[in-house]
């Protein structure tokens, strides 16, 4: 909130004004809380994943082509990701553009990829309603496509912003939290691709 | 005046010290077989310490609040002092030592409840299945081929093995005279041994919440000598009625019912600890049925 | 779907409700109107993102589910005064202990502690205000919906009845059709999401907005109490917020995590719930125990007696209180070892909370005692709440606790460990900071009645049920045999609770009798304090709090000022603008939003939850283009406040 403080050139310039860095801090906090709530639901996922009452076991549904694919997309964009703040930190708007949109885009594909997936699920008599088990996949899984499609619509609010307003401390603020959040969905991907499609290939 | 009303306190808790010495009428505190009694045991080594860690504790408040109060000729102030690494080491010490005191017994016991009571350990325990279902209890006499509701008899001086399930919601098992609960769980089996030492009729009751009718979920147990206790299941066998299916799925349905007896169980149609939805498959069948009946 | 269903019907208590919900709100809508007050409400209150007005609207709503709990409370003892009592069916009955522990602890004590959090921790640690103002709105708005929308389930569509711990598969579809227990997910699911940005909100505030000098190891001990509860907030909450939206979705939309078909799991709901559970206990006791301790520091005229000890042992209890969920149910079939650890866990909280007991005893030790109204509350803590944790203590002796669990000894213990802990502490700290939030004290006559009055009625209500309990009484039972034995220390209980009654209705007396006839503050340091809430210049703090920031060069950091004759008042030439948010409406606007959408769900009603859905999504993205930095409160301004001349 102070107005007059001064930083060398070395300082980024989101971490240059009082409220950059407090919600820079607050978001690292709020992710912890994140690290809870996905915790919760692999706990679940974990007890519940044997447990399908008779009805088709996960191991018989998974591909591993378009699982493979969308692990590729969301890695690949979380690389694109880091691209794009180190063009930020360059002062390059251009360049931070495309690679967002390039990381928007692939965030997309992996949505779409993962879609696909569910609806081939449901169509070989998977879903949500059939089994424990189920109920734990499509909602851990779930939970971080939502998650996914949260982000993209935020990004493309700060690029808005990005377009009109240019890399202020509040705009690369912005962004700089949103690639934060960009590279913790990432992590949570490479558990998720862990826990329930590498062990589930392991164990067939 | 502050401490007027205080002195009503201590009143108040005095005439409750009295009523816990003479009060040993207390249902937990008066055990009629060895389970409640260990059970009791750590409860009444327990209540000495705690008994000892709140006079400790009275007794220091009362000592520095009235000697520190605010009052004229005051002495003693002393604002600086901030701490007292010995004292502190004191009253951290106390407690861990009071906290092995009380945690060596408990794990004991924990270990002994897991298994029949040792004075009887040579006699082959005796099975009963308990099964709730809301709000009654069905229970199965597997080896002697029996079933009853709402009331179970059974021979003294012989441990008991429970196996204790659920048709539908989470319930709990309890005689507090003969010893603590264990939850009964639709798919799930879980076990208490219980025994009493003497005869008579002792109340058990579904402690858990389950519902509307959960308060007047209660059956009696009715321990008798060993001779009465085989007579009686001669008797069953020979007199009372063999169980329907028909009459079995009826129970399902929620409510609370009068004691029953039959000389066959469900165990050939439906054993609730491997089959968590047998209750709800028969009301939604029975539920249209009554549906289309009117 | 038939009227009848939606408003609830058939009972002189519901009509009743009914009424008194009519007429208070044409009430409240006639006042408004006729003093002309709206625009007051919505400039002054709806909008804005003071710490100090959003602690004083959460400490409002907290004491309003008081007396909801409490009407609750008394109704439940007027049932179990006599055996075979006709008052309340069961299911009547069930719902009102189900609302009565729900309300107590989500939308009494959490709203309670978190509004004197807001009062208190900024002015504590020398703030403008807390990090995130708007978010901080936000948070008390969601709660506040959530809350509403938890009361409505009174009168329209029926109240949950499966008990605060809502144990599946009893609070399935099967067993608990209706929107009862929706009501109960939704609200809160609400509450809980305001909380958890509450604990990140204030965790940042008090890492990062310190003044200057203030080390982690001088902050008050409220302040580091707060701190340490944030913590269990934000690893707890999010447990919270997964398992009420599993438990939704089985509602809901047919999945299987917790139902008896399909392969479900109940146990896992009872572990989801406590491990949630067993740290929100924690939640609101670790508050109250920093408030007894500047209370006892300030009245016994002394600093705190071992103040790292106090710290460190609140961080133990705090990491403890993630280790210990299972004692909750000892017998749901774990193996021996299970519990042995459990019990043996649990029972180790017993050694710092010890600590913390003997240093508050301590800190009065060679102390100047000062019996106050708020000195009062937190002296009867200490006793009481010995009893409340000793008896835990008997309850974590696993082999033992299979004879008390379920009954009415466990009602008594955490009764008081919840009262004597968590509710004296807020009495406490409301009378302590009354001064700061309103201008004036409390009359202590009338708040030594009240204490008076509450502290002998808890005892004579809860006192008897450790009895009761032994005599195997189990709890959630509405009514009990004659041939039990348990009247007449259920009648006993039943009056202590009326007394309780009637200490309530001195405090809220008290607060209008105080409002006409208490000599106003003017100095700001109302009890002759020790920490920096007491240094702000006026006796109810400016909107930026302090006109200068304090510098801060150790523990009781007003105390040492006052005793140096360090001079808060500023020089006409140092006063400077003030940077402050703006007030926002968004806040509101966004929870009736989160409001429909909640209500949407409770019914099934899809348009009705995708409305409040993408209202809610146009909020956040409307926050998101906002780019109002606030403005400058100037120096003419704030030196008429402080009454600056030149
Ligand atoms: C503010 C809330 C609060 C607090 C602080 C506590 C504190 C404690 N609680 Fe309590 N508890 C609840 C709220 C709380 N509890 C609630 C709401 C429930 C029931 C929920 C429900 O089922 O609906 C519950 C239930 C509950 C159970 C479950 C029982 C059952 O369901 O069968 C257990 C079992 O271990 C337990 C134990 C403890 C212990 C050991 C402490 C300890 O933290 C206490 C520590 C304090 C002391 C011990 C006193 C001071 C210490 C000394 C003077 C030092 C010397 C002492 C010794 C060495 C012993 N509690
Ligand atoms: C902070 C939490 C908190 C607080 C403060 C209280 C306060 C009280 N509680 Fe509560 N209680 C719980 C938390 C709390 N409780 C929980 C979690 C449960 C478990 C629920 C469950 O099993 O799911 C429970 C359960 C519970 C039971 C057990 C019910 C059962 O199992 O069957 C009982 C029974 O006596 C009880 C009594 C009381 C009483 C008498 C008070 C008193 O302190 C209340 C004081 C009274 C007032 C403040 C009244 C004010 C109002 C007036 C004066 C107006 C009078 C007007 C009219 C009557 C119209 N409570
Ligand atoms: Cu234990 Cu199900
Ligand atoms: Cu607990």
């Amino acid at each position: 909130m102070e107005h007059s403080e001064k930083y060398d050139s070395n300082t980024p310039l989101e971490y240059q004004s009082e409220q950059g860095r407090l919600n820079i801090l607050g978001f690292w906090v709020f992710l912890g809380a994140e690290v809870a709530l996905f915790s919760t639901l692999f706990g679940t996922y974990l007890v519940l994943m044997h447990r399908n009452a008779g009805g088709p076991m996960l191991t018989d549904l998974f591909e591993l082509k378009g699982v493979l694919i969308e692990t590729f997309l969301l890695l690949a964009s979380s690389f694109t990701c880091g691209l794009a703040i180190h063009e930020m930190r360059r002062n390059n708007q251009k360049g931070l553009v495309v690679w967002m949109i390039i990381t928007l885009l692939l965030g997309l594909g992996f949505l779409g990829f993962e879609i696909d997936e569910f609806i081939s699920y449901v169509g070989e008599g998977a879903s949500l309603q059939t089994s424990a088990a189920l109920s734990g996949f499509f909602v851990l899984v779930g939970t971080h496509g939502l998650h996914v499609t949260m982000g993209v619509g935020w990004i493309i609010c700060i690029l808005i912003q990005v377009a009109s307003r240019g890399l202020t401390p509040v705009t690369t603020r912005k962004l700089f939290i949103s690639s934060l959040y960009w590279h913790f969905l990432d992590f949570v991907w490479i558990f998720i691709f862990t826990a329930v499609y590498l062990t589930g290939w392991v164990m067939m | 005046m502050v401490f007027k009303p205080f002195k009503s306190l201590v009143t108040i808790g005095l005439m409750f010290a009295v009523f816990l010495l003479g009060g040993c009428q207390l249902t937990v505190l008066d055990p009629k077989g060895p389970v409640a009694e260990q059970q009791k045991d750590l409860i009444n080594w327990s209540i000495g310490f705690m008994l000892f860690i709140v006079v400790v504790v009275f007794v220091l408040f009362t000592w520095i609040v009235v000697k520190y109060r605010d009052r004229v000729g005051h002495k003693g102030y002393d604002p600086e002092q901030e701490g007292s690494k010995w004292l502190e080491v004191l009253w951290t010490a106390i407690p861990i030592v009071i906290v092995i005191a009380l945690a060596v017994p408990t794990v004991k016991t924990i270990h002994s409840l897991d298994k029949p009571p040792k004075a009887t350990s040579h006699k082959d325990p005796l099975v009963i299945h308990a099964t709730s279902v809301d709000w009654k209890w069905v229970f199965t006499y597997p080896k002697q081929n029996i079933e009853t509701v709402n009331y179970i008899n059974i021979p003294e001086d012989r441990p008991i093995l429970f196996k204790i399930t659920s048709a539908d919601s989470m319930s709990s098992f309890w005689i507090p005279q003969l010893g603590g609960q264990e939850y009964g769980m639709a798919g799930m089996e879980t076990k208490l041994y219980l025994q009493a030492d003497h005869t008579g009729t002792y109340l058990g009751r579904n402690s858990n919440f389950t519902g509307k009718g959960m308060a007047n979920q209660t059956f009696t147990v009715k321990a008798q000598t060993e001779n009465d206790f085989n007579n009686w299941v001669k008797d069953t066998q020979s007199k009372a009625p063999k169980l329907t299916k028909d009459q079995y799925d009826h129970l399902m349905l929620p409510g609370n019912v009068k004691k029953m007896t039959f000389s066959s169980t469900h165990l050939k149609w439906v054993d609730h600890a491997k089959d968590q939805e047998y209750a709800l498959k028969v009301r939604k069948k029975l539920g249209k049925e009554e549906s289309q009946s009117h | 779907m038939s009227l009848d269903k939606f408003f609830v019907t058939g009972d002189p208590l519901i009509y009743g409700a009914d009424v008194s919900i009519v007429l208070t709100m044409v009430a409240i809508v006639f006042v408004l109107t006729y003093f002309k007050k709206w625009k007051w409400l919505w400039k002054e209150w709806l909008t804005t993102v003071d710490h100090k007005k959003i602690g004083i609207m959460y400490i409002i709503a907290a004491i309003a589910m008081l007396f909801r709990g409490g009407v609750d409370a008394l109704l439940m003892r007027t049932q179990l005064a006599v055996p075979n009592a006709k008052f309340l069916e069961s299911q009547h009955y069930n719902e009102i202990f189900t609302t009565h522990g729900t309300i107590m602890i989500l939308f009494m004590a959490m709203p309670f502690i978190i509004g004197l959090m807001n009062i208190a921790v900024p002015l504590q640690i020398g703030a403008r205000d807390v990090a995130y103002p708007y978010l901080n709105a936000i948070s008390f708005w969601s709660f506040f919906m959530g809350a509403m929308l938890f009361n409505i389930s009174f009168v329209i569509g029926g109240s949950p009845d499966a008990g605060w711990t809502s144990y599946m598969p009893l609070a399935s579809n099967e067993m608990s059709p209706g929107p009862g227990e929706n009501y109960y997910l939704l609200g809160l699911q609400l509450s809980g999401i305001g909380t958890l940005l509450t604990g990140v909100n204030f965790l940042v505030t008090i890492f990062k907005m310190r003044a200057p000098g203030m080390k982690l190891f001088q902050m008050p001990m409220f302040t580091w109490s707060s701190l340490i509860t944030c913590v269990i907030i934000i690893f707890a909450f999010p447990i919270l917020t997964v398992a009420l939206a599993l438990l939704t979705f089985d509602r809901l939309f047919g999945s299987h995590f917790f139902t008896l078909d399909g392969g479900g799991l109940d146990m896992m709901w009872a572990n989801l719930f406590w491990l949630w559970g067993h740290p929100e206990v924690y939640i609101v006791i670790l508050p109250a125990f920093g408030m007894f301790s500047d209370i006892i520091s300030t009245f016994a005229k002394k600093t705190i007696f071992g103040y790292k000890a106090m710290v460190y042992s609140m961080i133990v209890i705090s990491v403890l209180s993630f280790i210990v969920w299972v004692h909750h149910f000892f017998t749901m079939g774990n193996t021996a070892a299970v519990n042995d650890f459990f019990s043996i866990s649990t029972m180790l909280i017993s050694i710092p909370t010890g600590v913390k007991i003997f240093n508050w005893l301590f800190t009065m030790y060679r102390g100047k005692i000062q019996f106050t109204t708020p000195m009062l509350w937190a002296l009867a803590f200490i006793p009481n709440f010995v009893i409340g944790g000793v008896t835990g203590v008997m309850l974590a002796m696993a082999a033992a606790d299979y004879q008390y669990h379920n009954t009415y000894f466990l009602i008594a213990h955490f009764h008081y460990v919840l009262i004597a802990g968590t509710v004296f502490g807020c009495f406490a700290g409301f009378h302590y900071w009354y001064p700061k939030m309103f201008g004036h004290k409390l009359n202590e006559r009338l708040g030594k009645w009240c204490f008076w009055l509450f502290i002998i009625g808890f005892n004579i209500c809860f006192l008897p049920q450790f009895f009761l309990g032994l005599d195997g009484m189990p709890r959630r039972i509405f009514t009990y045999g004659a041939d039990t034995g348990w009247f007449s220390l259920n009648m006993l209980s039943t009056v202590g609770a009326f007394l309780m009654g009637a200490g309530f209705i001195v405090l809220v007396y008290n607060v209008y009798y105080s409002f006409r006839h208490s000599k106003r503050e003017e100095t700001g340091d109302a009890w002759d304090g020790r920490t920096l809430e007491w240094a702000t210049s006026s006796a109810i703090p400016p909107h930026y709090n302090f006109a200068k920031i304090p510098v801060v060069t150790g523990y009781d950091a007003f105390w040492k000022m006052k005793q140096e004759g360090v001079s808060m008042k500023l020089k006409p030439e140092e006063v400077k603008p003030i940077h402050m948010p703006s007030n926002s409406g968004r806040p509101f606007v966004m929870s009736v939003f989160l409001f429909i959408a909640g209500f949407g769900l409770v019914w099934e009603w899809w348009p009705m939850a995708i409305v409040g859905g993408a209202g809610i999504l146009l909020c956040l993205a409307l926050r998101s283009f906002d780019y109002d930095d606030g403005y400058h409160v100037s120096v003419e301004e704030i030196k008429e406040t402080e009454n600056i001349t030149v």
